[in-house]
């Protein structure tokens, strides 16, 4: 009865520690949010949505043209990256048990521990360089870039988590491997891709150091893709550096924006998802 | 009673393993056949080698010759699309699709093969859900999930599925192994209504079920065909001795 007794003491201590310790993890997490909500919250008005950053030593103007730019950038970083990562992760999962297969699923691995910085300065070899001039498409390359190793891991996880017996169930009602594969085992796996695109874009919305050389950030209202473009990141950046008072409240009010804009895009396609899908996906 | 499916010398392989050894068997048009033996013994591969459904797997070949209508299914240009949808399949486990509906599991086999008119889908749907014994369980949530229905109503989901596509042949592996026995003797009423218009090959390991419910029966050991004839003889007065110890129970 004693060792019992002692078992459910250490029991108690035990799962005590553990709680102890995730709180802790949570901590900085919450204390983020916390700050960046209280010093940023306060800052936002109308104004900053919509106007142009004022010159150095006026007060007042916004951040519109950077949060203009941002949703640009994630945007076609989007168009190119996901496709492009999905089809990788399909290959990966339902063709890729072989040489090619592991080099590729290393190369994406390396891939996504590369500090950004060098993505950027990649980009700016390949892209900048040659165009003579910094644009919004070398960013969108640049982010792109860093999305492609989670969003083709995620597929391929996803996709090995469908039972061989649902794609043996398709492929023996005479469905092409084609159909099979996007009809059937994309439409199952699609929820937990989807977590993985979020992910993904959750990380590019906040990268500063690969759009230095490659978008350059703009103080104007965005003409054209192969111009420099503004990015809620940059103007955070080149703000909360500067000396002044009002640029601080400013790139703070920009770090809360940025928080929102990817809050906002989580809930929306998870809420999308959950019409569309309104099956549990058993597994 | 015509002759709709020969087996000539067919060998499976799953790499280097030898999983069936040159089996040779005729299966009657409209009947039922069952396929006992114990585990490991080929039962599985043999009717995976009848819908083609053997070379999905990886490093998985076939040596031999499988008629169907007098056509060698392995001959080359043929289509396994094509045999496929003559020869369904219902599995071990109900597999539904997880994210489609009812409906759309019963209409996929039509859909994604580019079947789009509402009407005809409405009609093929509503008929075989009544051959499978589902329709009056499932009529009024036909947008419901698959898997929200319970094992045995799946499995009588996927033998509608089976249907839809509108088969010769349907095979059935091991398809009551998880089920419970009011769910069985649903599914075993289903496989003899279906024999009035489909050949059916049912693997069980139910030597109870292999005698309810089939006319002929073939005994599998160690990837051979070691005997095959009518239910009643093979139960009764087999052949072989290793059928005789296997009915008896004193193997598997």
């Amino acid at each position: 009865m004693s060792t019992y007794k002692n078992r459910k003491v250490v029991s108690k201590i035990m799962c005590g520690a553990t709680l102890f310790c995730a709180i802790l993890t949570l901590a900085p997490l919450i204390s983020i949010f916390g700050y960046v909500i209280f010093k940023g919250a306060s800052s936002i008005n109308l104004d900053f949505f919509i106007h142009l950053p004022m010159p150095v030593g006026e007060a007042g103007g916004g951040m519109g043209n950077a949060i203009v730019g941002s949703l640009i950038l994630i945007g076609l970083s989007c168009l190119w990256a996901i496709p492009l990562g999905i089809a990788g992760g399909i290959y990966l999962a339902e063709f890729g048990n072989n040489k090619l297969g592991t080099i590729v699923r290393f190369s994406a691995d390396v891939l996504n521990g590369v500090p950004s910085i060098l993505i950027g300065i990649f980009v700016y070899a390949l892209f900048v360089l040659p165009m003579k001039s910094f644009s919004a498409i070398s960013g969108a390359f640049a982010l792109g870039v860093i999305m492609i190793p989670t969003v083709m891991r995620t597929t391929e996880e996803m996709f090995l988590m469908v039972p061989q017996t649902i794609r043996e169930a398709a492929l023996a009602l005479g469905i092409n491997q084609f159909r099979t594969t996007v009809s059937i085992v994309l439409k199952t796996a699609f929820p937990g891709i989807l977590t993985g695109i979020l992910l993904a874009i959750a990380r590019i919305a906040g990268e500063t150091a690969p759009l230095l050389f490659t978008a350059l950030g703009n103080r104007f209202w965005h003409q054209n893709l192969t111009q420099p473009i503004a990015a809620l990141p940059l103007q955070i950046f080149a703000y909360a550096i500067s000396p002044f008072e009002d640029w601080h409240r400013q790139a703070w009010a920009g770090a809360f924006v940025l928080i929102v804009i990817v809050f906002l895009m989580s809930f929306i396609s998870r809420f999308v998802i959950s019409l569309r899908y309104k099956f549990p996906t058993t597994r | 009673m015509e002759e709709l499916i020969r087996v000539s010398d067919l060998s499976a392989y799953f790499g280097n393993t030898q999983a069936l050894k040159d089996i040779n068997i005729s299966i009657k048009e409209k009947m039922v056949t069952a396929i006992i033996g114990p585990s490991g013994c080929g039962k599985s591969t043999f009717i995976r080698c009848i819908n083609r459904l053997h070379e999905v797997v990886a490093n998985a070949r076939v040596s031999g010759e499988v008629l169907l209508d007098g056509q060698d299914i392995y001959s080359a240009g043929v289509d396994p699309i094509e045999i496929r949808r003559k020869v369904g399949m219902v599995f071990q486990r109900p597999n539904p699709f997880p994210v489609l509906s009812i409906y759309d599991n019963v209409a996929s086999g039509l859909k994604l093969n580019g079947m789009r008119k509402k009407s005809g889908l409405d009609a093929i749907v509503e008929q075989t859900l009544k051959m499978a014994a589902l329709w009056d369980e499932v009529k009024d949530k036909l947008n419901a999930s698959g898997v929200s229905l319970s094992g045995g109503q799946q499995q009588r989901l996927c033998i509608a599925r089976a249907l839809a596509v509108k088969p010769e042949v349907i095979l059935f592996d091991e398809p009551c192994s998880a089920l419970d026995p009011i769910s069985t003797a649903k599914i075993e009423e289903l496989i003899i209504q279906l024999k009035q218009n489909y050949t059916i090959i049912i693997v069980t390991h139910n030597m109870q079920q292999a005698a309810r419910v089939s006319g002929h029966t073939a005994f599998f050991l160690m990837g051979e065909l070691i005997e095959f004839g009518k239910t009643e003889d093979i139960f009764t007065k087999p052949k072989d001795s290793r059928t005789e110890a296997y009915i008896t129970g004193r193997f598997g």
